[in-house]
């Protein structure tokens, strides 16, 4: 149908083309073969993001909502994985309504205005500002598999203890206070930290390492904090329940990164693979720190410690990733894999609260070493990101040249653990005196989320 | 009637099993369970949080006999059961007071 009606148009063009003949101006060859090369570059950037939307989403579900209900108790499985997937639900409503336009309408560097408010004016031809060669649909799209992705990272500091109810308003809660404006400041137009539309302070997050990771990860601190430790933590066994699921959730993340990080070139050209070689490399290089760190202080290079090295590497990546070359890729994975090895083993037992499942000390700390990191190694060779009035490409990372950098990328940070940390706290207690406290009660935290939130149990190995 | 009521290493069931048959016991009853005896149990680690795992998995096979033939499993059993190391098992024989057969109420040796 749809080649019918193409070839119908192009007829239909022809026939145009003999009457502008006929008339006194003809169009210029070359101005159509412009047309056609840029329609094919449409084409092929499009299919790239319209994949990496896909990836992206798949990391939610099933990736997260797999790695963390396998670290959770038998009885929290299913209440774990809902956790993840109704973020796939509410917060693509939230965005289709309000999200995307606080989060990318032109506003103040602060927060977006509501221009695009119910996805008004947001179709087919491309938004100039963003991205020149891809619908303003799929750019729309692209973004909000981020925003969905973003409070489920939350979620693993409150495992197994909190009310569905107070997760689901908080979430929304966060979402509109905490993700919109942090994301308008870094990647909207005229966002105070914008690198590359006219941000004040301009810091470098090419696909998250503020907006996500240390929102999500500081959020996650103040979360584990503000609830409590789970019933009978730390002396009560709480293993994962398997590690297994955990596996396969943590190498889907993997593989859905690269639509994160690549994705973020926003086309499909040699910026989209030098940020897909940049993550995978972070990633490898962050499981072997890791493994090594674990063997040489435990005995044993563990699974778990495998994949966790890996997710930390990613993280670190993911605001490096469009801006460093291959080996500082290696060298940024290898110490994230170290330090957050450090964080989650050492930090968190030492300051004794209960992060269940390490949002902060994967998300949070391996955030914030990788945009400090990115201020250090980005390089112009990969990105251009600034120019002098001539057009000439300015250094743009502390090793070539550019040390201010490093202190953008630390006010950026602190911006962002600033918000995350003040606002979580204030919404979790209004979230807690609106839904009569956040935690399920004592009864039900026992018997375990899947029957006292859900009514229904994640292995019926009777039946 | 003897019962004897033996707890195992779960890999050694198969061979437990196959020893028992070779000396003509056709009946018995295995539970998975979980205990310890000296062996203590193992460390596990898991994030730099580590759990001490006591009770380990076990399997426990029960079976009542002729009081003439206990030894003999006894021994059968113990044989195949036999890795040398600590936590192979234990066994413990009962005295069994009454059998009865459900289908149709025989007693005594002749239901076993």
């Amino acid at each position: 149908m749809k080649r019918i009606f193409s070839m119908l148009s192009l007829s239909l063009a022809g026939a145009a083309h003999m009457f502008a003949q006929a008339a006194a101006t003809p169009p210029s060859p070359t101005a159509a073969l412009e047309a056609g090369v840029k329609a094919a570059q449409s084409s092929a950037d499009n299919a790239w993001m319209l994949v990496s939307c896909a990836l992206v989403l798949m990391m939610t579900g099933p990736g997260l909502a797999l790695f963390y209900g396998g670290l959770v108790r038998r009885k929290n499985i299913l209440g774990t994985m809902m956790q993840s997937f109704i973020l796939m639900a509410i917060a693509t409503v939230l965005w289709a309504l309000v999200g995307y336009s606080l989060s990318f309408g032109e506003g103040n560097p602060f927060i977006g205005d509501l221009r695009y408010l119910f996805l008004a004016g947001v179709g087919g031809d491309p938004n100039t500002t963003y991205a020149a060669t891809i619908p303003h649909q799929t750019f729309m799209t692209f973004q909000m598999m981020f925003a969905i992705i973003t409070p489920a990272l939350i979620t693993g500091a409150f495992a197994e203890r909190m009310k569905f109810s107070a997760m689901l308003l908080f979430t929304v809660l966060w979402s509109l206070v905490v993700y919109y404006p942090l994301a308008h400041m870094v990647w909207g137009n005229n966002g105070y930290l914008n690198a590359f539309l006219g941000g004040k302070v301009p810091c470098l997050d090419f696909a998250g390492g503020t907006v996500v990771h240390i929102s999500s990860g500081v959020s996650a601190l103040v979360c584990a904090i503000v609830m409590g430790k789970r019933k009978g933590y730390p002396n009560e066994p709480m293993k994962p329940h398997s590690l297994v699921l955990s596996f396969i959730g943590a190498c889907l993340l993997w593989v859905g990164w690269f639509g994160f990080n690549a994705g973020s070139a926003l086309g499909a050209g040699s910026l989209a693979t030098s940020a897909f070689v940049a993550t995978h490399f972070g990633a490898a290089a962050a499981a072997c720190g890791w493994l090594l760190a674990e063997w040489l202080m435990h005995g044993k290079p563990s699974v778990l410690g495998g994949i966790s090295g890996a997710v930390a590497g990613l993280v670190a990546i993911t605001p490096a990733s469009g801006f460093v070359k291959p080996m500082p890729a290696l060298i940024i994975g290898f110490i994230a894999g170290i330090f957050c090895f450090y964080m989650v083993v050492k930090v968190k037992n030492m300051l004794g609260y209960d992060d269940s499942l390490d949002a902060f000390g994967v998300h949070g700390a391996g955030g914030t070493l990788g945009a400090i990191l990115t201020g250090v190694f980005a390089t112009k060779d990969i990105n251009p990101a600034f120019k002098d009035a001539a057009g000439v490409a300015l250094p743009v990372g502390m090793l070539e040249g550019n040390g201010g950098q490093v202190v953008n990328q630390v006010i950026g940070v602190a911006i962002a653990w600033g918000i995350a940390a003040v606002l979580t706290f204030v919404i979790l207690k209004i979230v807690g005196a609106v839904t009569g406290g956040l935690r399920v009660s004592p009864e039900e935290e026992t018997e375990g989320l899947d029957l006292s939130q859900h009514g229904e149990e994640g292995y019926n190995l009777e039946a | 009637m003897k019962k004897i009521e033996a707890v195992i290493q779960p890999f050694k069931l198969e061979e437990v099993k196959e020893a028992l048959k070779a000396i003509g016991v056709d009946g018995m009853t295995v539970t998975e369970v979980r205990g310890h005896g000296r062996q203590k149990g193992h460390k596990e680690v898991y994030r730099g949080q580590e759990y001490q795992v006591d009770l380990l998995p076990k399997v426990k096979v029960e079976m009542v006999v002729a009081s003439g033939r206990a030894d003999e499993v006894i021994s059968a059993v113990a044989a195949a059961a036999k890795t040398g190391k600590i936590g192979d098992g234990k066994i413990f024989v009962y005295e069994v007071a009454e059998a009865i057969r459900i289908r149709n109420e025989e007693r005594g040796e002749t239901a076993l």
